[in-house]
């Protein structure tokens, strides 16, 4: 006989517990949601905050800088003092437009339908042969990040002597994480003519402990039949191509890469999320809505973030969209679009509901800027709505700009000298 | 696991790529003692791994060449085969696409030579019905086969091996022959893990079948390794490439051009190339080719121009064709040796090799019956238990299997949702593989689109808790290390 379907439910839903999942149950439950459900695949809440036991964590949230597991514990701790039922080594394997969650456990195979979902599943990283490089298959090629947990995590030599490709800030950190734990580390090589990762971790992680940064430069070919042998490095022209004669054999048996990271959207796809092609991430509007009704979205999986508090800060925002519309308010009227403009690489939210005062965005720039102005204008009538200054902008880091009035029109957030 | 080296073997086969392992398992019908040795940690870790995975019809091919025969009967038994096995397949079809007018006698030359051969259900069809067939796919003419498909490669090459093992046959890995002796009439077989004595050898060792025909005295052989390149594409790359379609064959190009494939999960697969290399072991990929791969693939459908690629592999061809040489063909090689009675070698066994394993095996298992009484086995049993993977079991099932064993409810594989169960049954198989691409062959662990980033530090705990020690953690065996030790104690 077949079973009758069993379907749990729950006002919202958030998948995944890292700092954005955790502060959007906490800001879901604070607005007043019922049954607050926070899934998590790991068998312990924070996600990649466990991992990050370098500090420099909780300066925007906590007015201190603590670890990553430090600031994680503290989320944890409001967390466990709320009604919020957690689940651990639990994850959403499917998310349907209407809401249903497939959920799978040690614990049981689960169907559970949502008032509200909040999607918190942080990022990726972006792997070798999405940059292409060539050559042999050896072991001892790591993302950066997976070192970082096969070495923080799992007390794990990974190798003796380390290329880092790519200046991303997990790159940088594990450059002085493997300096620390005896690993020789013979550079970190990067593409661009600028850093990826932010200034101060260029600083304390790589210039502080003498490992040479080189722009303008990349692997092209992995050498070594079982394991990494060498790697052969080259410097790049503008159009990032390999200037034939500039190789170099840089012996190491390791080689992490630091490359970049990738919104993880599988499941948005699934519910039919529309997805931006310059963020990675789910198209949403001012309350962190999805195209898809009831699904929001905060955190790495919406948009690459610099810094933890930062993500934080998105979860506790969209946990209280998410909690008003489990309860049923829904946003009225017709949606302006937002666009990036000059020098601008994405501005988010892409969607405003026209009319809406003190809408707040977030926006990364495509190249380092001096003494710039960042405008919020309309790009109809060239309104201007708000207008900040800027002495320097950098590409790895995530700014804001606020326009305090409503707007009716669709809108450009660009450079201007 | 297996490999008494105190005993006597009826029948040793060297090589665990798809043509040693169904030779093994078509052997296993029969009263025999049998041990296949491997030298790598895994099976199918050379040409078998490395390929389009593109199931054969024999047009290709010269009529009347070996090639052409067991590949004809092969694309008869391939598909009752893998569907017994429980490999996954499918019978798709393929196209071979002329994109102008003048391609058109070629694709006439093709039919014309599949016919002769008695390749079913050829046709030339036109521009309309090109698309009808593929709508990725456009060109004036295309040859159509329709008993053409897709198999996983590897896949089939680790069930056939499972399928002998489970009426009796012994399998043992990293356990090259190093040296050959004889003794009475028998084969004395040297490796690392011991000296195997067997009545008869069957020399399927691919790239190395030279050499190690050689190791018996045969200088009969040689292998000219080719190299060729493939990317695959993510799944969810927005294509859905219904078959393989090929380009028209240039007459000298050493393989069948660089074509798109799919596989059975939705990937396209792009390649392969085909250039000669020193090294059989030279499996590096190059800039200059993944250009080439895409610039072709975009040429034959535009629409595949733009693809994103989540990984790259490569292949070795073992041909017998030397690149420096006039011919451009050469047939199958399966034969007995005239010096060395009671040792059969398979050399050459390049593309259509995977379709034609079944019916090479059954040659071999004819060559073997001969001068040797063969008694079917009373209990032979053909198929092996099913085994759904999570990801394509419906809700009900999947509920009944994690209230069954919680292992099934904790998820290692993000992009591919595979289990801790099937994990740890993937590192349980019968032939001790415990490698990190062992893994990943029997799971798919790995092959999603994270590569592995997320699962690897999973697994690498599994690989503990099931008794691997740290410093024995591999990719693929041998010197392919993970970690060194542990940080501090």
């Amino acid at each position: 006989m077949k079973e009758p379907e069993r379907i749990e439910t729950c006002d919202v839903a958030v998948i995944g517990g890292g700092p954005a999942g955790l502060a959007a149950a906490l800001g879901a439950r604070r607005a007043g949601a019922g049954e607050v459900l926070l899934i998590e695949r790991e068998k312990a809440l924070g996600g990649i905050l466990n991992q990050c036991i370098h500090d420099g964590f909780g300066l925007f949230l906590y007015k201190e800088t603590i670890s990553g597991p430090e600031y994680a514990e503290r989320l944890i701790e409001d967390v466990a003092r709320e009604p919020i039922k957690v689940e651990t080594g639990a994850m959403v394997l499917d998310l349907s437009p209407d809401r249903l969650l497939r959920v799978n456990s040690r614990g049981g195979y689960r169907l559970i339908r949502a008032g509200a979902v909040i999607l918190a599943m942080g990022c990726r990283e972006r792997t070798r042969d999405m940059i292409e490089i060539p050559g042999t298959r050896p072991a001892g090629v790591f993302t950066a990040g997976s070192a970082q947990n096969l070495v923080n995590l799992q007390n794990l030599r990974i190798g003796h002597s380390a290329v880092i490709l790519g200046s991303g800030d997990i790159g940088l950190i594990m450059a002085r994480r493997l300096v620390f734990e005896g690993v020789a580390v013979k550079g970190v090589f990067e593409i661009l003519p600028w850093a990826s990762g932010l200034e101060r971790n260029v600083r304390q992680c790589l210039m502080d402990f003498a490992i040479p940064l080189e722009l303008r430069s990349t692997v092209v070919e992995i050498r070594g039949r079982d394991r990494v042998e060498s790697v052969i490095t080259a410097q790049v022209d503008d159009s990032l191509a390999p200037v034939a004669g500039t190789e170099r054999v840089v012996p190491c048996d390791t080689l992490l890469l630091s490359v970049g990271l990738i919104p993880e959207n599988e499941l948005s796809k699934r519910a039919g999320v529309e997805l931006s092609p310059l963020t990675g991430g789910a198209v949403v509007d001012e309350s962190l809505m999805t195209s898809v009704a009831g699904v929001f979205s905060c955190g790495n999986v919406l948009h690459i973030h610099d810094v933890a508090d930062w993500a934080s800060f998105e979860g506790f925002a969209a946990g209280e969209r998410a909690a008003r519309y489990a309860a049923g308010e829904r946003a009225a009227g017709r949606t302006v679009r937002v666009a990036a403009g000059p020098a601008v690489r994405y501005a988010l939210p892409q969607l405003v509901t026209a009319g809406r005062e003190g809408v707040e965005w977030s926006f990364r720039v495509t190249r380092p800027l001096r003494n710039v102005q960042i405008v919020v204008r309309g790009t109809a009538t060239g309104q201007v709505f708000a207008r900040k200054k800027f002495t320097r902008l950098l590409p790895s880091e995530l700014q804001k700009i606020a326009v305090r009035t409503a707007i009716e029109e669709d809108i450009e957030v660009g450079c201007h000298e | 696991m297996g490999g008494m080296p105190g005993s006597i073997y009826d029948v040793a086969v060297i090589g665990g790529g798809v043509v040693g392992c169904a030779v093994l398992r078509e052997l296993a019908r029969y009263d025999l003692k049998l041990l296949l040795l491997e030298k790598e940690a895994d099976l199918a870790e050379g040409i078998s791994k490395g390929n389009s995975g593109v199931i054969h019809a024999g047009f290709n091919v010269p009529a009347r060449s070996l090639k052409a025969r067991t590949n004809v009967a092969g694309l008869g038994l391939i598909y009752p085969l893998a569907s017994t096995l429980g490999v996954p397949h499918r019978k798709t079809g393929k196209l071979v696409v002329a994109l102008a007018d003048e391609d058109r006698p070629r694709l006439e030359e093709l039919k014309a030579q599949g016919d002769k051969s008695g390749v079913p259900g050829l046709e030339i069809v036109d521009a309309a019905a090109i698309r009808r067939l593929e709508p990725l796919a456009r060109g004036r003419w295309a040859l159509y086969s329709p008993h053409s498909g897709i198999i996983s490669p590897y896949e089939l090459t680790i069930a056939l091996a499972e399928c002998a093992w489970q009426n009796g046959a012994e399998v043992l890995l990293e356990a090259p022959v190093e040296a050959v002796g004889t003794d009475d009439g028998m084969f004395l077989l040297t490796t690392p893990k011991g000296t195997f004595t067997a009545r008869r050898v069957v020399n399927c060792a691919g790239l190395f079948s030279d050499e190690v025909a050689r190791l018996a005295g045969i200088d009969d052989y040689r292998i000219f390794p080719y190299r060729g390149e493939y990317l695959i594409s993510d799944k969810d790359c927005g294509l859905r490439l219904g078959m393989p379609v090929y380009p028209v064959p240039t007459k000298d190009d050493p393989g069948l051009g660089i074509h798109a494939t799919p596989t059975l999960e939705g990937h396209i697969i792009l390649g392969p190339s085909a250039e000669p290399v020193a090294d059989k072991r030279d499996q590096a990929s190059t800039r200059e080719v993944a250009a080439r791969l895409k610039a072709e693939a975009g040429r034959l459908m535009p629409e595949l121009a733009g693809l994103s690629f989540i990984h790259s592999y490569t292949g070795i061809r073992p041909k017998l064709v030397d690149p420096a040489g006039r011919d451009r063909f050469a047939d199958f090689v399966v034969e007995e040796s005239r010096t060395r009675p009671g040792w059969i070698s398979l050399v050459g066994i390049e593309s259509p090799g995977l379709t034609a394993a079944p019916a090479l095996a059954e040659m071999v298992v004819a060559m073997i019956g001969t001068d040797m009484g063969l008694t079917m086995k009373a209990e032979f049993r053909p198929d092996l238990p099913v085994r759904r993977r999570f990801a394509a079991a419906d809700d009900d099932d999947r509920r009944a299997r994690v209230a069954g064993d919680a292992d099934w409810g904790e998820m290692v594989c993000r992009c591919e949702h595979v289990t801790r169960a099937e994990v740890v049954s993937a590192l349980r198989n019968p032939f001790g593989a415990r490698t990190l691409d062992a893994v990943k062959r029997r799971t798919r662990c790995g092959m999603g689109r994270c590569q592995g980033g997320f699962c690897t530090p999973r697994i690498v705990e599994i690989l503990q808790d099931e008794g691997v020690p740290v410093d024995r953690i591999t990719k693929r065996g041998g010197g392919s290390r993970l970690f060194y030790g542990r940080l501090k104690d």
